[in-house]
């Protein structure tokens, strides 16, 4: 079913057909709502929030945008404006200049001291991403909240540069810069991980 | 011969990996950190671990859908909907 038709259908009523949008997107909507709000109950909160403002919007929505991408700017929205509400609003802007990788690892003409610690396990022929797959989520939890929330976006729910610029009103160059850090920042901790595990 | 490409040292070189992966260097970077990645193993293990990342993240399954919390979110729906009718209601 495309996206018309599964907005058509609760745009008549169909509970039905809202309940199988709830069970496509909600899983998804409340790890994007964890990551802008830090708190269960207030991720809930939003999530609540956005599926209302979903039935009262049914009627302006008009397509342009996927249904995803709409349903997710009326999901930050409100996370926005509850972390607001509750004194707990993440400032997307970055001024300082700092590298997002660890300076000591490189020697003074510039190269690698010691070659990156290796992901993947070789098993025979093929490469095992378990150790990287079990960093993810603990090397996520310690990034900075505006890494955390632009990678979120990014990465693991796919949305485009420009709509995650849309929606949380910073420029591309800002979301360049967030998404390098935040990249930068889990690539170090799965790094440091791997290293304390020997 | 004019210089075409910046030299790049790997402390430099590894700032420009998540740019090189969202198409967003421009040619003149592009092409000097291609040809550093040429010549440095270590700068090329460090752009897959970025680029094997965001395959990762990507793939990452969100938690399960609860029973409870799903039939939270029926009733949020007829609520609404209740609510609508009534104030089309006379
Ligand atoms: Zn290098």
């Amino acid at each position: 079913m495309d996206d018309a038709e599964l907005i058509a259908r609760p745009r008549r009523g169909d509970e039905a057909a809202f309940g199988s949008l709830v069970t496509a997107h909600q899983p998804a909507m409340l790890r994007l709502a964890g990551a802008l709000l830090t708190s269960r109950a207030l991720a809930e909160e939003a999530t609540q929030e956005a599926w209302v403002g979903m039935l009262r919007g049914l009627d302006r929505f008009e397509g342009r945008a996927s249904l995803k991408t709409w349903l997710y700017a009326i999901l930050v929205n409100r996370a926005r404006t509850i972390a607001a509400r509750e004194r707990r609003t993440v400032p997307f802007d970055h001024t300082d200049d700092a590298r997002a990788e660890d300076p000591a690892r490189f020697a003074a003409d510039g190269s690698w001291t010691q070659a990156p610690v290796p992901f993947t396990d070789e098993v025979g022929e093929r490469l095992d991403h378990a150790p990287l797959v079990a960093r993810l989520a603990p090397a996520l939890d310690v990034l900075p909240p505006a890494q955390r929330i632009i990678v979120t976006l990014r990465d693991i729910e796919g949305l485009s540069s420009d709509d995650v610029c849309a929606m949380l009103e910073i420029t591309p160059a800002n979301q360049r810069v967030l998404l390098h850090r935040a990249r930068a920042g889990l690539r170090r901790s799965i790094e440091a991980s791997l290293k304390r595990d020997g | 011969m004019p210089l075409l490409y910046d030299d790049l040292v790997c402390r430099d070189a590894v700032e420009l990996a998540s740019d090189y992966l969202e198409g967003a260097l421009s040619w003149r970077r592009r092409r000097s950190y291609e040809r550093h990645l040429r010549g440095c193993p270590h700068c090329r293990a460090h752009l897959a671990q970025v680029r094997s990342i965001v395959t990762e993240l990507g793939r990452a399954e969100p938690g399960q859908l609860t029973d409870d919390a799903r039939a939270d979110l029926m009733d949020v729906s007829r609520r609404y909907r209740e609510e609508r009718s009534g104030d089309a209601e006379p």
